[in-house]
């Protein structure tokens, strides 16, 4: 059996229900924002207020770390395929989990704050 | 009919690097399988090396990559593989080590199928004469238990090239859902156990490669599917 330190949950069982769970709740949140574009009036106003009210808030949340798990443990799995220098894969997986927290933190200011 | 043949040839001793040869084969407009066919090069040339023993899709050693796909050379016909006018063009199965011309190192393949623990555990005392099976779960093992090893499928799995020392690939992975299947086993725990990291199943992307060339026509992906979950079962 192969442990993995940079892989997400360090389980496969886990990595594989979190990456469908986590797709269903983008495709969900990506036709509900879709939907607002199509059939809202538009403005910003509007906008900002459809996107903070209580609900979306939530969901925004909600899609933002499934965000960060699906793309974390994809880009994992493809990094492992691919990049078989151990020094450049794990500097790639470093930067791209880095870059994930990044996009976290700073969502999560926007709608937590 | 003369028949174009392109065989890739390597002797590690000789070659730098390996290069494909051309042969002309006189088939006799004769349907012959692929094995007939290097048998006839070997006549012209026996610097050839390739394996083969049973010559009828029972033993699994000459599984090679003909015209671009995996199969038994001796149970592929040439009307299967080639359009009239076309050249025939044989490779060694991909992703594992060249020993010399069509023949790989198998090493990797078979480490996988050992780590599945390809055996009856059952620590009970073992009754007098036999361990029975009802019918019902005999069945069970259709389409698991028929796998020759010829290592095809994994051959053919993008997953099992790019890691072929963490990923069981298709064959490893029926065999150990063969033995998750059956009744007599008590070892199932275990067994998933040592399934449910990142690597060793759920490597598996399900492009069905492994399918689309098993020459016994049986389903790997199918029971990788059995497999995960088992241990979606499992784990909660
Ligand atoms: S599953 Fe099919 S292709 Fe794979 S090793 Fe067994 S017989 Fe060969
Ligand atoms: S289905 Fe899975 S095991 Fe079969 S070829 Fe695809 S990745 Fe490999
Ligand atoms: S020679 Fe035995 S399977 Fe082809």
């Amino acid at each position: 059996m192969a442990k993995s330190v940079t892989n997400f949950s360090g389980n496969g069982v886990s990595d594989w229900l979190i990456q469908r769970v986590s797709a269903v709740v983008l495709a969900v949140y990506l036709v509900v924002v879709a939907g607002w574009a199509l059939f809202s009036s538009g403005g910003f106003d509007n906008w900002h207020g459809f996107m903070m009210s209580m609900p979306m808030k939530v969901f925004s949340i909600l899609a933002v770390l499934s965000l960060v798990g699906h793309s974390w443990i994809g880009i994992w799995a493809i990094s492992t395929d691919y990049i078989k220098h151990t020094v450049v894969r794990l500097a790639f997986q470093v930067a791209v989990v880095l870059a994930l927290l990044v996009y976290m933190i700073w969502a999560l200011t926007i709608f937590w704050g | 009919m003369m028949l174009n043949v392109q065989v890739y040839r390597y002797n590690p001793e000789e070659n730098r690097e390996p290069y494909m040869r051309d042969y002309q084969v006189n088939t006799e407009g004769k349907d012959l399988m692929v094995l007939d066919v290097l048998n006839l090069i070997k006549q012209q040339d026996p610097t050839l090396v390739y394996r083969r023993s049973c010559r009828e899709g029972v033993c699994g050693s000459d599984g090679l990559n003909i015209n671009g796909k995996n199969g038994l050379a001796c149970i592929t016909p040439l009307s299967e593989v080639v359009a009239a006018g076309e050249s025939l063009v044989i490779r060694p199965l991909m992703g594992l080590p060249i020993i010399r011309d069509l023949v790989v190192d198998m090493t990797q393949f078979y480490t996988q199928y050992e780590k599945i623990k390809p055996y009856l555990i059952n620590e009970t005392p073992a009754p007098a004469i036999e361990r029975l099976q009802s019918p019902e779960d005999r069945d069970k093992l259709d389409g698991l238990y028929e796998c020759i090893l010829c290592a095809c499928c994994s051959t053919s799995c993008p997953s099992f090239w790019w890691n072929p020392d963490k990923f069981v690939g298709p064959a490893g992975l029926l065999q150990a859902y063969r033995f998750l299947a059956d009744s007599r086993d008590t070892a199932q725990r275990e067994r998933l156990a040592g399934l449910e990291d990142p690597f060793s199943v759920f490597r598996c992307h399900g492009i069905m490669n492994c399918v689309n060339v098993c020459p016994k026509g049986l389903n790997p992906t199918k029971a990788i599917g059995h497999i995960r979950n088992m241990l979606l079962t499992a784990a909660s």
